[in-house]
């Protein structure tokens, strides 16, 4: 460390009690175009607050339009009043650290304790609506209204002339009421004032909107909607599940099943059978107590845990003894060459990881892959497809991949060892294996120990390699989830969360997250201390 | 140095029994032949090691000129060299791959600027004033940069789609959105990258400034900045290639094809069907790669300072 971190010279900086006059005085007059930039920037900085917090307020959202005025205070008054100039220069970097990371972490903390995900997607209102949109089938032998679709601020909107004559006006959000300025063709409405009646071109063209309408009949969505298969005609569906708000519950007119909220975020039948959509509700530890007792889920998931352990283990220690042993070999002055051998062998960490990963699949391609047809003669050996040749295909490119990080650090490092110490060594006549076993590699361990540990940290979340390689399979098909042999933590949650197959679980998956989170604090904390890493933060 | 070299011909003690200053100076003939053993090894090592990591780099190369089409038809190194993936590369509308290209490069450029300005605003005042919570400060940097953004994707993810709904220029699918959500992660690794760089930055400069009448700004602007160039620049570097090798958010926020970046464009159009996609693919990877390659080796000096940084003190 030099001289600037020296507690004499901060508190020349820092605290600086003398010549308060003149310091007073230069920092007084900024610049008119500095003034201006943060003017200019604070205003536009508070347009974009004004309009977020109008379009808030407009949905109801309270707690965050106040959230983010609040936040704008503070900003202009930390930047428009003179002195915390610390907080004028951390506050950028802060917000949005803030925000995307700190926010996501509380964030995923409160998914996990909830039912968040395929079908419980929406609020309870929500699912009520859908489920009642969802179960609207034609009232048998009921009466065609006549229909012309019309339309106003982009809104579509039916008119409809009801068996009695009458012109009546509806939308998706607007239950019929009477059309009093209709205007007739004979004794079907045909348009209404304020509102555009669609041409035939037009009605194609919105084609798909109008077959979703379904303009409700009153007030109650229990009493049916008007649908049109054609455009031309509109005819009353009714739902086949009623909801009844008393009770709380939707019971199926044709069978008579009642379907009741008993707090799971659906609507159960007695049988078990629930309606979907549900909607997303609190389940406290459900998430977190899922993953360690349902056995579905926890023996995958168990595997995948030790399997992560064993993958980043290795990956560091493995990394850790090639790049070591690399940076001994190659660190003799009589080595011709010796820095284009550098060049070459820190190669692959200059590659773009993805793109590496993803060669190396092509590479171990069972079939096609390079390595079994010009290395094995052609023989179809399942490197990325058999459970345990994929995972020793893992560590190898992950070995392939890691080493010349190691390598470079440790070669910094060996050279920073004092050439006294190895000499003196050397007149107690120590062997060179002695020497670096006693010598040199405790020196090594003293600087490299806290990369070892972020190393490991950066393992146990090694998404690219895993996913790009494998994909996380083969499939494990002994389990219900979609989980395969090589999927360490971190695919699992992702797997879980936007998997293509099997429902994508929000909830179990940010369980999962916090999991892993609350594991590689744990180890880090634990190991930072060991070091005494974190004691050199002065 | 002639110690590594006796290092790498006896890992057992026993074997170099008389090994003390004396034989040094005068090597023995058997001690002779033994160092110049010990010199051969290394060159094997070097020579070994260097093919392996080279290899699979060849390989692509090898793929991405050869016409036949398959994974299959690509096992000889270099037996035939046209340039029809590359053409063929850029003339696929479902795989967009020059869009994919530019929107890495802006992604990237965008988030590299970004993250060097608001770690490099932080750093400035982590190691040039004195407040309380610094310390406090700085370990927090460190200790939120454990839990991974990618751990955090589901809740990013529904916070963009909620951000969308106020602001769609910044929602799902934008680029704009994607790269907010990097610098979230400006503050980390990289504060302190230059704040111990700009701790090295005398402050008797600052001072000398600061009497002639520069303002904190400009000392930092014009100063501080100008000086710490390299860590700006590996900070910089840093910063793009974990933008383009960034998979997982990426993947769940952008959905268009043209708005995708290479992680993600190339990983999907290499997952439909591996065979056949492949001597297109290498092409890519080449292209890809390239700039990130010459990147690195051009500031590979302030790089390997960066990483040893960390590890000497």
């Amino acid at each position: 460390m030099t001289s600037a971190t020296t507690p004499e010279v901060d508190s020349t900086i820092v605290a600086r009690p003398p010549r308060p006059d003149r310091r007073r005085a230069l920092s007084a007059t900024p610049s008119v175009r500095a003034t201006m930039i943060k003017i200019v920037s604070l205003g536009l900085l508070d347009a974009l607050v004004f309009y977020a917090a109008f379009v808030l307020t407009f949905n109801s959202e309270w707690v965050l339009a106040v959230g983010v005025v609040a936040a704008a205070v503070v900003i202009n008054v930390i930047y428009l009043r003179r002195g915390w100039l610390p907080a004028k220069y951390l506050i950028p970097g802060t917000v949005f650290l803030l925000i995307f990371q700190v926010y996501a972490i509380v964030y995923s903390g409160y998914v996990a304790f909830t039912n968040y995900g395929d079908g419980h997607m929406i609020s309870k209102e929500s699912a009520i609506e859908a489920l009642i949109d969802k179960s609207l089938v034609r009232v048998p032998e009921s009466p065609a209204y006549g229909l012309v679709v019309v339309e106003r601020l982009g809104q579509l909107a039916f008119l409809v002339t009801d068996p009695e004559g009458e012109a009546l006006l509806g939308s998706d959000e607007q239950p019929l009421r009477p059309a009093d300025n209709a205007e007739f063709a004979g004794d079907r409405a045909i348009a209404v004032d304020g509102y555009t009646t669609l041409d035939f071109s037009e009605m194609i063209a919105d084609q798909k909107r109008i077959a979703a309408m379904s303009v409700p009949l009153t007030d109650d969505p229990n009493d049916g909607a008007l649908r049109t298969p054609d455009g031309s005609q509109a005819f009353v569906y009714a739902a086949t599940m009623q909801y009844d708000e008393e009770a709380d519950a939707f019971v199926d007119t044709a069978t008579g099943t009642v379907y009741e909220d008993t707090g799971e975020g659906a609507f159960v039948a007695p049988n078990g059978t629930e309606l979907r959509p549900g909607w997303k509700i609190d389940v406290g530890l459900q998430n977190f107590v899922d993953a360690f007792t349902e056995e579905s889920i926890r023996q995958p998931l168990l595997a995948v845990l030790i399997w992560t352990f064993v993958f980043a283990g290795f990956t560091v220690a493995a990394t850790f003894a090639v790049g070591v042993f690399l940076a001994v070999m190659l660190n003799d002055e009589r080595l011709r060459f010796r820095r284009t051998f550098r060049v070459l062998v820190i190669l692959p960490y200059a590659f773009p990881v993805f793109l590496s990963a993803i060669i190396w699949s092509g590479m171990l391609n069972p079939q096609f892959g390079i390595i079994n047809q010009v290395f094995f003669g052609g023989a179809a050996i399942p490197w990325l497809t058999d459970p345990v040749l994929a995972k020793l295909s893992i560590l190898t490119v992950s070995l392939w991949l890691g080493y010349p990080y190691m390598f470079l650090v440790a070669t910094g490092a060996l050279q920073s060892i004092p050439e006294e110490y190895v000499e003196a060594a050397k007149v107690d006549g120590a062997s060179p294996w002695a020497i670096f076993r006693h010598v040199k590699l405790p020196l090594l361990m003293v600087s490299m120990a806290p990369l070892l540990i972020a190393s490991f940290a950066f393992n146990f979340n090694n998404f690219n390699l895993i996913y790009m390689l494998t994909r996380g399979g083969p499939q494990d098909i002994n389990t219900g989830m979609n989980v395969g042999a090589t999927d360490i933590l971190i695919t699992l949650v992702y797997k879980v969360a936007f998997g293509e197959t099997g429902g994508r679980d929000f909830g179990l998956a940010s369980a999962f997250s916090i999991i892993i989170f609350v594991m590689v604090a744990i180890i880090s904390v634990v190991s930072f201390r060991r070091t005494k890493a974190l004691e050199e933060l002065n | 140095m002639h110690t590594d070299a006796q290092m790498a011909t006896s890992n057992v003690p026993a074997v170099n029994p008389r090994n003390h200053p004396a034989a040094r100076t005068k090597m023995q003939p058997s001690q002779r032949r033994r160092t110049s053993l010990g010199l051969f090894g290394k060159y094997a090592v070097a020579v070994a090691t260097s093919l392996i990591a080279i290899f699979p780099i060849l390989y692509i190369l090898s793929a991405s000129l050869n016409p036949n089409g398959s994974l299959a038809g690509s096992a000889g190194l270099f037996s035939q060299l046209s340039l029809e993936n590359y053409l063929d590369l850029f003339d696929d509308p479902a795989q967009p791959f020059g869009a994919w290209f530019v929107n890495t490069l802006i992604i990237g450029l965008m988030t590299a600027a970004g993250t060097v300005l608001l770690g490099g605003l932080a750093a400035y005042s982590f190691s040039r004033m004195r407040f309380s919570g610094r310390r406090f400060g700085l370990i927090t940097i460190l200790l939120v940069q454990m839990f991974p953004q990618l751990l955090a994707v589901i809740a990013i993810f529904l916070l963009m789609k909620g951000i969308g709904d106020i602001f769609p220029a910044l929602g799902l699918n934008t680029h704009a959105g994607l790269i907010v959500v990097y610098l979230g992660g400006a503050l980390g690794v990289n504060t302190y990258l230059m704040y111990g760089f700009f701790n090295t930055v005398p402050a008797s400069i600052d001072e000398a400034a600061k009497l002639d009448g520069a303002g904190h700004a400009r000392i930092f602007f014009t100063i501080i900045l100008r000086l710490s160039a390299p860590v700006l620049a590996v900070v910089a570097l840093l910063a793009f290639i974990a933008t383009v090798n960034e998979f997982v958010i990426a993947s769940v926020l952008l959905t268009d094809p043209s708005k995708k970046t290479l992680a993600v464009g190339l990983y999907q159009f290499i997952a439909q069907e591996t065979s056949a996609n492949w001597p297109v693919f290498a092409a890519g990877a080449v292209i890809a790669a390239l700039p990130v390659v010459l990147l690195f080796f051009a500031l590979q000096k302030y790089i390997v300072g960066g990483l040893t940084a960390g590890a000497v003190k």
